[in-house]
């Protein structure tokens, strides 16, 4: 029954992890050839899986563990998609219903654990409500603000038998969030557009989780109204790197110019953005001089951090479509002058050049590895993971996302050991396509048995592990702010990460000298199977741009100059 | 023009929000969640309150439709008005929510609460109970020759005015039931 409502709603992929109280379910698995299961070697490392797989697809991904410490691996993976708005399906297996409450072998309260981490989830009781349940769990994941959701089922419901219900007979009940925008809000926006003389589009993952037309029509209202915009690390993508109104990211490790834009509008229009904290940095400094207009799909979204002078609920694509066919009826007006001047004031800002960086002949920078990452691969059928850490926002400064969903990172948690995972799932999507995942080796170790998944489907991902001996961004950190006292976050008895690829039957490459950097590349990219590429950079390199932490967006640090000690005060306490 | 819309957020005295979103001052507020009766749904709106750390004074659960399975939770709030806008929008997002209604702010409302207060002790105090729970219109629902047991309803405040009472007069126990709250109406 529940193969066949996983089928039901178009299922092509399982990631999971067999165990005693799913067997029933595993065995249904064994005698179809419809749905695809790939075993993973960590119940965490299914659910990071499921995301990039979602990402990259727009659809829900679906993940089936056991229970007990197959539910609470999952934890990690269910928080993480829960602060970024994934869709996942979740199923868990339970002990006999019976049995429940006993403390009976590899049991764990797993709705109850999972509350605080999922979008909503069930405890399925009776056979009856299985298939039902399925449905609306797929539901629930995807409709308005998407999450993950869990279903537990105890291992007699799936045992036993009952009449299937198929997905058109189940009503999604009450659950319908509002997904067109309120007209008179909207006409408040448009008039704000005509008359703006500062603007900027603050724009984040909500564009991408609306769906392609969200980002097509984004595209159509930054191009006809030719005003600058900016992203958070969620939304890379939404807009082309390419296209002439970019600014780059914003935020802690944002571009000067976005951060500057940010500052200093006078119209600021946060499309599915959430005012984060490594976005706003200090709330009462954030944007003097504003009039804010935030377009959310959650309500609760709205006003949480920010005070928002013109909240809009509703789906980005159907607020846009409403937006744009608005200000056209009405002449398509902007004060041209106005945000021709502030165009210049922005070049001024870019002049600044804030990404430069001190080359070097002899040892790998971070910042080229990247450009020269880019700079090979630009054009292909590319998409990017990352791990967390300074590699991250080195990768969202240096790589250039042309389409929306080609960037997968975990943002609102920060989970080292996403990308590894995440890098297999969106392959198992897209069996074609090159997908990179940009990692530290600290982040890169933390789920690095995958690489037997990775091997055993014959995923051709490429591990680019930027090495560094560190935890860059911790030992970042303790320079800033605990006077160079570099308390744990150096890589000690690091494994040599060519033998390890090799050991799994994958491919190692270890790079050192910058010259060899594009053959190694290259070499990377040409071979078919799956790649680890250890590529030994310089080791102290810090990540700037920085707002330190309790600073508005106009105090950033640029460069290397004197940094140490720069946060002080109330941003000490800050993280 | 269109017709004067009158907007959640809206105070009793206007029809618009003029309240000031993010002022200091904190506030009680009365909040109404009509939920779907399914298992945990309870526990979601606690951990909410919990994970977030929002206050609950009161807090009063029962079902009130059996037939469409639907629950109402009363829960008393304090905090600044930016606060109380999240936890309204919280609990909204909330799956088997089905309804939120700020009670304080949308319009005049009826709070009851009901108490029982265990009340011993011999002669004259004995006397002055018994008369004091006249006043109260609390009513005797036990009594033995050395207690009773009044049950009283009415506003937390009137209960915390009888109970302030008793307690020189031999208060033992008290149980109260939290606030249940109405819009008043049609």
């Amino acid at each position: 029954m529940v193969v066949q409502a996983l089928k039901d709603q178009g299922v092509e992929v399982v990631f999971g992890y067999p165990g005693g109280a799913v067997l029933p379910i595993y065995d249904e698995i064994f005698q179809q050839n419809e749905i695809q299961h790939v075993l993973v070697r960590h119940e965490q490392g299914a659910v990071h899986m499921a995301e990039g797989y979602a990402r990259s697809t727009g659809k829900p991904g679906v993940v089936l563990v056991t229970s007990g410490p197959g539910a609470t691996n999952a934890v990690t993976g269910l928080t993480d998609a829960l602060m970024d708005s994934i869709p996942l399906v979740v199923l868990t297996g339970q002990v006999p219903t019976f049995m429940i409450g006993s403390d009976a072998f590899q049991e764990a309260d797993t709705v109850g654990i999972t509350r605080p981490c999922t979008k909503h989830n069930w405890l399925v009781k009776e056979t009856e409500a299985l298939s039902k349940t399925i449905h609306e769990a797929f539901h629930v994941a995807t409709a308005g603000r998407p999450g993950p959701v869990l279903v537990d089922i105890p291992k007699d419901v799936q045992f036993a038998s009952a009449a299937y219900q198929p997905k058109p007979a189940v009503s999604t009940r009450h659950y319908q969030p509002q997904v067109k925008g309120d007209m008179e809000m909207i006409e408040d926006l448009v008039e704000a557009i005509e008359t703006s003389r500062r603007p900027v589009f603050y724009t984040g993952g909500g564009v991408i989780n609306s769906g392609p037309a969200a980002s097509q029509l984004l595209r159509e209202l930054v191009e006809a109204t030719g005003f600058p915009i900016t992203s958070t690390l969620m939304g890379l993508g939404a807009y082309p790197a390419s296209g002439k109104h970019w600014l780059g990211m914003l935020g802690m490790h944002g571009l000067y110019e976005a951060n500057l834009a940010m500052h200093g509008c006078d119209l600021m229009i946060n499309l599915g953005a959430r005012f984060d904290d490594r976005i706003t940095g200090r709330i009462d400094a954030f944007s003097p001089d504003s009039r804010k207009v935030h377009v959310d799909i959650d309500p609760s979204s709205i006003n949480k951090v920010v005070k928002t002078d013109i909240p809009i609920v509703g789906d980005i694509a159907h607020v846009l479509e409403d937006v744009l066919a608005l200000w056209k009826s009405r002449g398509r007006k902007v004060n041209r002058e106005a945000v021709d001047k502030w165009w210049q004031q922005i070049e001024e800002w870019k002049k600044v050049d804030c990404l430069s960086y001190k080359g070097s002949d002899t040892v790998i920078k971070p910042q080229y590895a990247l450009e020269r990452l880019e700079a090979l691969t630009k054009g292909m059928d590319r998409y990017i993971c990352t791990e967390v850490g300074q590699h991250q926002m080195w990768a969202a400064q240096y790589l250039g996302f042309e389409d929306p969903n080609r960037w997968m990172t975990s943002g609102g948690l920060g989970t080292m050991g996403y990308g590894f995972p995440a890098s297999i799932g969106v392959q198992m999507a897209h069996r074609d396509a090159l997908v990179i995942n940009v990692a530290g080796e600290a982040s890169w170790l933390m789920n690095m048995q995958e690489l037997g998944t990775a091997k055993q489907f014959e995923l051709p991902v490429k591990q680019f592990i930027l090495n560094n001996e560190r935890l860059g961004m911790v030992r970042q950190w303790q320079q800033l702010l605990h006077g160079e006292r570099y308390s744990h976050s150096w890589s000690e008895s690091l494994p040599d990460f060519v033998m390890l690829a090799e050991a799994f039957g994958c491919k190692g490459i270890q790079c050192k000298d910058p010259k060899d950097l594009d053959d190694a590349i290259m070499e990377m990219i040409r071979y078919d199977g799956p790649v680890v590429f250890d590529c030994l950079v310089e080791k102290h390199e810090n990540c700037f741009p920085m707002i330190p932490s309790g600073e508005p967006h106009n105090k950033m640090l640029l460069g290397d100059v004197n940094a140490t000690n720069a946060i002080a005060g109330k941003g000490a306490v800050l993280v | 023009m269109s017709a004067l819309k009158i907007k959640k957020g809206s105070s009793k005295h206007s029809a618009y929000n003029l309240r000031p979103n993010f002022s200091d001052v904190t506030e009680t507020h009365t909040i109404a969640v009509l939920v779907e009766n399914e298992p945990g749904v309870l526990a979601r709106v606690i951990g909410l309150f919990s994970g977030r750390g929002y206050n609950i004074e009161s807090l009063t659960v029962a079902e009130v439709d059996h037939q469409g399975h639907l629950s109402r939770i009363t829960i008393v709030t304090k905090g600044t008005p930016q606060v109380i806008e999240q936890i309204k929008a919280q609990l909204g997002r909330i799956v088997p929510v089905r309804d939120v209604h700020d009670l304080t702010v949308e319009g005049p409302s009826v709070e009851r609460e009901l108490a029982l207060l265990k009340v011993s002790g011999a002669g004259d105090k004995r006397v002055e109970a018994l008369r004091l729970a006249d006043i109260f219109r609390a009513q005797v629902v036990d009594s033995t020759l050395e207690s009773f047991v009044f049950q009283l309803t009415g506003t937390p405040d009137k209960i915390d005015a009888f109970a302030d009472l008793m307690r020189p007069l031999g208060l033992r126990e008290i149980a109260r039931t939290g606030v249940a709250a109405l819009a008043r109406g049609a």
